[in-house]
């Protein structure tokens, strides 16, 4: 097979030279809550992305990345298909070491700690940086079961334990109402909506740090949709909130900041109302009026 | 004009792919027909057997040796034949007959005539009676016996008269019966007990020589125990013959149609009936006593009466061995195969070895147990284990255990296959959600792919079983016998004998149909077993099914 060759190779390199460092985010800046007159103070870097490098095979898919996911915020990455928005979100569960072929250079740092040092446990990585994938995939099992399973793998077996972190991840899923009367049915009888949302209960049953969100919204109808974003919102008071969405509408709904990509590369980043209103790059102002992708 | 709209019709209707409609329903229709057919056949045949069938009474005519005698018996064939054929087979045909129907006549008494079944051409028949007194005797030996009952006697004295004979017959025939029961529980449970009790000892002894333990405290011990049991075995003899003497009070004088007269005792009696004097009920008792002996009674004279419970047992017992064997052999080979191997060119040849392997002879595979397991494997384990037994083989030779290894070598490839399917089918959502939430890949395998794929386990456990209940070659080889002495499941420790022989339905109709010496009288045998065999594999592969649906109910409910 030929290596493939990026057509837009000029294009992205133009990109970097006009904003050697940053991609269009001020990182110091945006760890001193500094980053834009008017805006966020207090907040804190969750996650740091250095020199991230991801190939499939001989082909590269990301391209130096370097960015800061604060903590406590929902940070959308935007961006047409294929640009690398998934690939990236799953490079911080370390998700992409399941392709066979996959080379990563570069560091995440998880409050400080490299992820993809020798020393850390992928496992216990997963734990902390829970995920939820575009596609329902609740475990063929009782709603009660698919929310204890992160817990029974850790070990607890508590029925009064479980129970209490059952009703608790249901609670905050916004699911408890619904199905609090059988939860010991299977969970592959909820509406597609309610299993998206059983599957965030399930995520969230594990305390995670870091919640990724891979499309979560685009199997569902308008008013599921609606819910999950309700959701997000309610969520990153606890969380630090990462999700991937081909709807611009909907990053501009839930997001504090914005990450656009294309072909592989971080375009811009910065607070979603800027980012929206005056974009830095030509390129995130073509995609966000809506010229390509 | 017509000739092209004929035309461009034809088409069309080939273009509508009617025709092959038609082809495909013809096709399942035509196999429905030959299936349906074949168990019809022998469900027809298998269960008519045991009707009790209108007794005959021929009157034939005079032939050159001398008068006719005349003949009793059942019906069982008739056919039409070229008289120089019948004229060639010594039958008295009247000269203007160019065609003859002649009747086989199921006529029993071989021990007095030297025949049971005899071709009686229409010509030579004077008269046809149905006596209501014609009696059958099944006896234990020599088959059936057709004819008349003259008697009924208590220690060479007739004890009933006329009208009286056959309640007679009855009510002692109904002691007889108890008294065989008791016979039998002595001879198989207690002395069979006791024997094998003594033939422990005598391993023990014998092993504590080869061992050079045997001192003299130790052999009085082993000698104590085995007076005992010698004493036991001599009470057990007494009340034997006790009870011999009882069951031989009674005899039975029988006149055949043809005058003779035979006296039986009735130790030998099985049961006795007169077919044509009873009425519905009373042959819907015959028929529910004979089916229940066909299936839980042992066999008889060389396999051709009785029951064939033993090879019921066997077969069903086999198979469950071989599903306890080829089940977690198949499932942990393809969980690697699918899961853990590197998917390269080895893995690749090695799924293609494990495919082909289904398509090996069974014979090979007879061959290779017999070699493998019962010498290689059986005779290291006789030299290590029971070097006391020696040289008589406990495990050298060939037993169920083998012949159940050697049916799953047989069957694990078809494990393989289907449970590979199985995993692969699972989609990877359901494993990266699982891995996303901390768990490892064992754990995921664990808790979510396995108990997801078990429906397809289930799949292959159903295909692996139809085959191995199927299999009669590789078995001759490795355990099955034409009589198995004792199941290999009885009250002596360990309980299960894994390393005796045992019998299998697929060789009884084998050995019945072809090997025995009567193949005449066991035909009916050969379909009922055949019948018995395909309802076995039926029930054992829908037992699985529902499982399975069960299992697909309970992971499967995504499609909604």
């Amino acid at each position: 097979m030929q290596p493939i060759t990026r057509p837009s190779a000029i294009e992205s390199d133009t990109v970097k030279e006009s904003t050697p460092m940053t991609h269009g985010v001020d990182f110091r800046a945006l760890r001193e809550g500094l980053a834009e007159p008017g805006a966020d103070a207090g907040v804190k870097e969750c996650l740091a992305v250095k020199d991230l490098s991801l190939y499939y095979g001989p082909k590269r898919a990301l391209h130096d990345i370097n960015m800061v996911i604060p903590e406590k915020r929902v940070t959308a990455f935007i961006g047409p298909s294929g640009c690398g928005k998934s690939t990236l979100l799953r490079c911080f569960n370390r998700m992409n070491e399941l392709i066979v072929g996959v080379r990563i250079e570069g560091r995440i740092l998880l409050h400080g700690n490299n992820i993809f040092d020798p020393a850390v446990n992928v496992a216990d990585l997963r734990r902390r940086v829970g995920m939820v994938f575009q596609k329902p995939n609740p475990f063929p099992k009782s709603i009660y079961e698919n929310v204890a399973y992160g817990l029974r793998i850790q070990g607890v077996n508590n029925r009064r334990t479980l129970d209490k972190a059952v009703e608790r991840a249901l609670r905050r899923a916004a699911l408890w109402d619904e199905v609090k009367d059988r939860v010991h049915d299977n969970a592959l009888r909820l509406s597609g909506g309610q299993q998206q949302r059983l599957v965030i209960a399930r995520a969230v049953a594990i305390e995670p740090e870091v919640l990724l969100l891979d499309e979560p919204a685009s199997a569902l109808d308008p008013l599921s949709t609606l819910k999950i974003e309700e959701l997000i919102y309610e969520l990153k008071q606890e969380y630090t909130i990462v999700i991937v969405t081909h709807n611009m509408q909907q990053a501009a709904r839930v997001s504090d900041y914005t990450a656009f990509m294309y072909m592989g590369d971080l375009i811009e980043f910065g607070q979603t109302k800027t980012l929206f209103t005056t974009p830095r790059q030509k390129q995130t102002e073509d995609y966000i009026t809506g010229r390509y992708g | 004009m017509a000739t092209s709209s004929t035309g461009s019709t034809l088409k069309g209707w080939a273009n509508s792919g009617s025709p092959w409609v038609w082809l495909a329903a013809g096709s399942v229709s035509l196999s429905l027909v030959m299936v349906f057919g074949l168990l019809l056949l022998i469900a027809a045949r298998g269960l008519g057997q045991f009707w009790p069938g209108e007794i005959w009474r021929f009157e034939l005519a005079p032939t050159a040796q001398g008068p006719g005698v005349p003949l009793l018996g059942e019906i069982a064939e008739e056919e039409t034949v070229s008289a120089t054929r019948a004229r060639a087979a010594g039958e008295v045909i009247p000269e203007n007959l160019t065609e003859v129907r002649r009747l086989l006549i199921k006529a029993g008494n071989r021990d007095l005539t030297g025949f049971d079944f005899k071709w009686l051409g229409v010509p030579q028949i004077v008269a046809t009676t149905q006596p209501a007194d014609a009696l059958v005797v099944e006896r234990e030996e020599w088959g059936n016996l057709y004819g008349f009952l003259a008697d009924v006697r208590e220690n060479g004295k007739s004890v009933a008269q006329g009208a009286q004979l056959w309640p007679e017959l009855a009510a002692r025939l109904e002691r007889k019966r108890g008294l065989r029961a008791e016979i039998k529980h002595i001879e198989k449970d207690v002395i069979g007990g006791i024997n094998y009790g003594i033939e422990r000892l005598r391993l023990k002894q014998h092993k504590l020589e080869l061992d050079g333990r045997a001192d003299a405290a130790a052999v009085a011990t082993l000698h104590a125990r085995k007076l005992e049991l010698e004493q036991e075995y001599t009470k057990a003899n007494e009340h034997l013959a006790k009870l011999n003497q009882e069951i031989a009070r009674d005899t039975l004088l029988f006149r055949t149609a043809g005058g003779e007269e035979k006296e039986i005792p009735f130790a030998k009696l099985v049961r006795v009936a007169q077919p044509n004097a009873m009425n519905i009920p009373q042959k819907i008792v015959h028929y529910c006593s004979k089916l229940r002996e066909f299936l839980f009674d042992e066999p008889r004279e060389a396999n051709t009466e009785g029951g064939v419970f033993p090879a019921i047992f066997g077969t069903v017992l086999m198979v469950i061995i071989m599903s306890l064997f080829a089940t977690p052999f198949g499932v942990i080979a393809a969980i690697y195969l699918r899961e853990y191997a590197t998917q390269g060119p080895l893995t690749g040849a090695i799924r293609i070895a494990v495919n082909n392997l289904a398509g090996v002879p069974s014979v090979v595979y007879g061959v290779f147990g017999l070699g493998f397991f019962v010498y290689f494997v059986g005779g290291s384990i006789d030299a290590l284990l029971f070097p006391e037994r020696l040289p008589a083989p406990t495990f050298g030779t060939p037993g169920l255990l083998w012949s159940s290894l050697t049916l799953s070598i047989l069957t694990v490839p078809v494990v393989i296959v289907a449970t590979e399917e199985g995993l692969a089918r699972i989609p990877r959502a359901i494993r990266e959600g699982s891995l996303a939430l901390g768990a490892t890949k064992a754990e995921t395998l664990w808790r979510i792919v396995l108990p997801m794929a078990t429906p397809a386990m289930m799949t292959g456990l159903i295909l692996a079983v139809a085959r191995a209940a199927g299999e009669v070659a590789p078995l001759m080889m490795v355990g099955v016998v034409k009589l198995a002495p004792s199941l290999p499941l009885d009250g002596n420790f360990p309980y299960v004998h894994l390393d005796r022989k045992f019998m299998h339905l697929g060789f009884h109709i084998y050995d019945v149909g072809f090997q025995s010496p009567n193949v005449e009288a066991a035909r009916p045998l050969v379909y009922a077993t055949a019948l018995l065999l395909v309802a076995i594999i039926m029930a054992l592969n829908l037992a699985a099914i529902s499982i399975r649906n069960r299992l697909r109910e309970k992971y499967n409910a995504a499609d909604h």
